[in-house]
């Protein structure tokens, strides 16, 4: 058969899984988000163990993964949250290549723990790119599959997969772990200054309970109040990834790869991009905690979460 | 990695002549470690690699910077003019609003379509452009109660601020009226149509003339005037 014939056919496809690749820079100023995977070490290790790039499109599927069968013989691989694998009923592993046969059923079940599962193609998803990526915005209803979550009936096609077939699974050890209750690394501003000092030290010394109403725009908490002493409305200005909103019932909301550009809320600390990916896994009903670094400090953190995510699974696949 | 430039704390032309002039800088020099800014009112949302640039360095380079960002740097704004149609159908508050302010719905009409109204910047959903401007005869503090659902295309004043609402969303401005132009179309090579530093007039158009560009819009055969 034909490289890029249809060949994932979806029977179940869970309630939230939208077709990501590492996402689209360059377009916030015209109010379009960056988009892309929440968790990117989860989703680059799912495409190193099938031998893609780690910018190929694969699925994020939120809380309950999808049903599938391959039409073709293919690799894929489940990462992120913990969930039940199977393939034609019979158990399969996480972090691991899995070599589909024609007519394999894939079955990605509920996240026991963690939020976000991915599951990485050998090639990759074949949709077109949308300025210049093919990660899926669904507020903007771009990128993806027609810019929407997968449904049932839909056929997916692959790209020529041209990288190495070297099925590996990886060690308990190098599994990213997923904590209990995280600590959360933030550097304080731009107005931590708009806050009482009882506010900012129930931000840093609380647990704050993750709520349902979360997405790929926010993760809604939870907790002791974050209490203004200036009001809780600025004159709007640039949202980065990980800023942390206060609006005025002192509630915190980490604000994520699908954020609005902008907005008028005070911001008390922002999340450090090595630790998005670890709050987007804390399931609703669960605690996080932050803390918080220098500027100095966030960017060693963030070198060496890069350097970690440049060894794993072997290291990335030169193109 | 991301920083905030602020150039101030008010809604002002000056202030954000200033922020555009130093996005505007920035993108001309091809400054070191830049990935991408975002421009506001009154701030430059400056996201970086520390890979590429450190903190303090990049911090230097963009009050350098800062200190040159005036109007003289920017290039000629556009001048979009935007067809809307100020039907109590379409415009939800029209009515409610004349009466608020004290005045007849063609007097509401001529004095919002009478202005011309700076994009200050683009944001929060794709394509929505931040404008103020609006004279103070026709100025409204926001809705009480904002509504759930706005439709894309509406055209809604808030204090001395105007928007066009780029998506379906919920909003709290006085809605006075709609356009049939596209100001975010996922499907388009360039999907928002507006920029921060635009000039933008409202010219009115009856519900005929809507209805017909309306159409020509879902057929991708019609573009706005912008000179």
């Amino acid at each position: 058969m034909a490289a890029g014939d249809r060949v994932i056919h979806v029977l179940d496809p869970g309630p939230q899984s939208t077709v990501q690749d590492l996402g689209r820079a360059g377009h916030l100023r015209q109010g379009i988000p960056p988009s892309g995977p929440v968790d990117v070490r989860a989703f680059v290790i799912a495409n190193r163990l099938v031998g893609n790039p780690d910018d190929a499109a694969g699925l994020e599927c939120t809380v309950l993964g999808p049903r599938f069968t391959a039409e073709r013989v293919c690799a894929i691989a489940v990462t992120g949250a913990e969930a039940a694998v199977t393939v034609n009923a019979a158990a399969a592993p996480q972090w691991a290549t899995l070599v589909l046969k024609p007519g394999d059923t894939v079955r990605v079940g509920a996240a026991r723990t963690g939020v976000r599962t991915y599951v990485a193609f050998s090639g990759g998803l074949d949709v077109p790119r949308v300025l210049g990526s093919r990660a899926t915005y669904l507020r903007g209803r771009l990128g993806g599959l027609q810019g929407r979550a997968l449904r049932r009936g839909d056929a997916l096609r692959l790209a020529p997969h041209t990288g190495p077939r070297r099925p590996r699974r990886l060690t308990a050890a190098e599994i990213p772990a997923l904590e209990a209750e995280p600590e959360i690394r933030v550097v304080l501003g731009p107005q931590a200054d708009r806050f009482t000092r009882e506010g900012l030290e129930a931000f840093l010394s609380s647990p704050y309970l993750m709520l349902p109403q979360s997405d790929r725009m926010g993760a809604r908490l939870s907790g002791a109040r974050v209490a203004h002493h200036r009001g809780h409305d600025i004159i709007s200005d640039g949202i980065a990834l990980g800023s942390i909103q206060v609006p005025g019932d002192g509630q915190p909301i980490v604000l994520l790869v699908d954020r609005q550009s902008t907005g008028g809320y005070t911001k008390v600390a922002t999340v450090g991009s090595f630790d998005i990916g670890r709050v987007g896994q804390v399931k609703p009903g669960q605690r996080l905690r932050f803390r918080a670094v220098e500027v100095a400090e966030a960017h060693r953190l963030r070198s060496e979460f890069q350097q970690s995510l440049a060894q794993a699974a072997g290291g990335g696949v030169s193109r | 990695m991301a920083l905030c430039v602020e150039l101030g704390d008010e809604i002002s032309v000056e202030i954000n002549t200033r922020v555009r002039a130093l996005e505007y800088l920035i993108q001309q020099k091809g400054l070191t470690g830049v990935v991408e800014t975002v421009p506001t009112f009154r701030s430059l949302l400056v996201y970086y690699d520390p890979g590429q640039v450190g903190y303090d360095a990049l911090c230097a380079a963009l009050g350098g910077l800062a200190e040159q960002a005036d109007t003289a740097v920017l290039p000629p704004a556009r001048l979009v003019e935007l067809p809307c149609c100020y039907d109590p159908e379409l415009g939800l508050d029209l009515v409610a609003a004349a009466e608020r302010l004290g005045m007849t719905t063609a007097e509401l009409v001529a004095a919002h379509s009478g202005a011309e109204y700076l994009v200050y910047f683009v944001g929060f959903t794709p394509g929505l452009p931040y404008m103020a401007g609006v004279p103070e005869r026709i100025q409204l503090p926001r809705l009480t109660t904002p509504r759930v659902k706005v439709p894309a295309g509406s055209v809604g004043l808030g204090g001395a601020q105007f928007c066009i609402y780029s998506v379906e969303s919920p909003g709290g401005y006085w809605l006075l009226g709609r356009t049939p132009a596209r100001l975010y179309d996922p499907e388009a090579a360039e999907p928002t149509l507006l920029r921060a530093g635009d000039r933008v007039r409202m010219r009115p158009i009856d519900r005929a003339e809507y209805d017909a560009i309306a159409a020509r819009v879902a057929e991708r055969a019609w573009q706005p005037v912008i000179g």
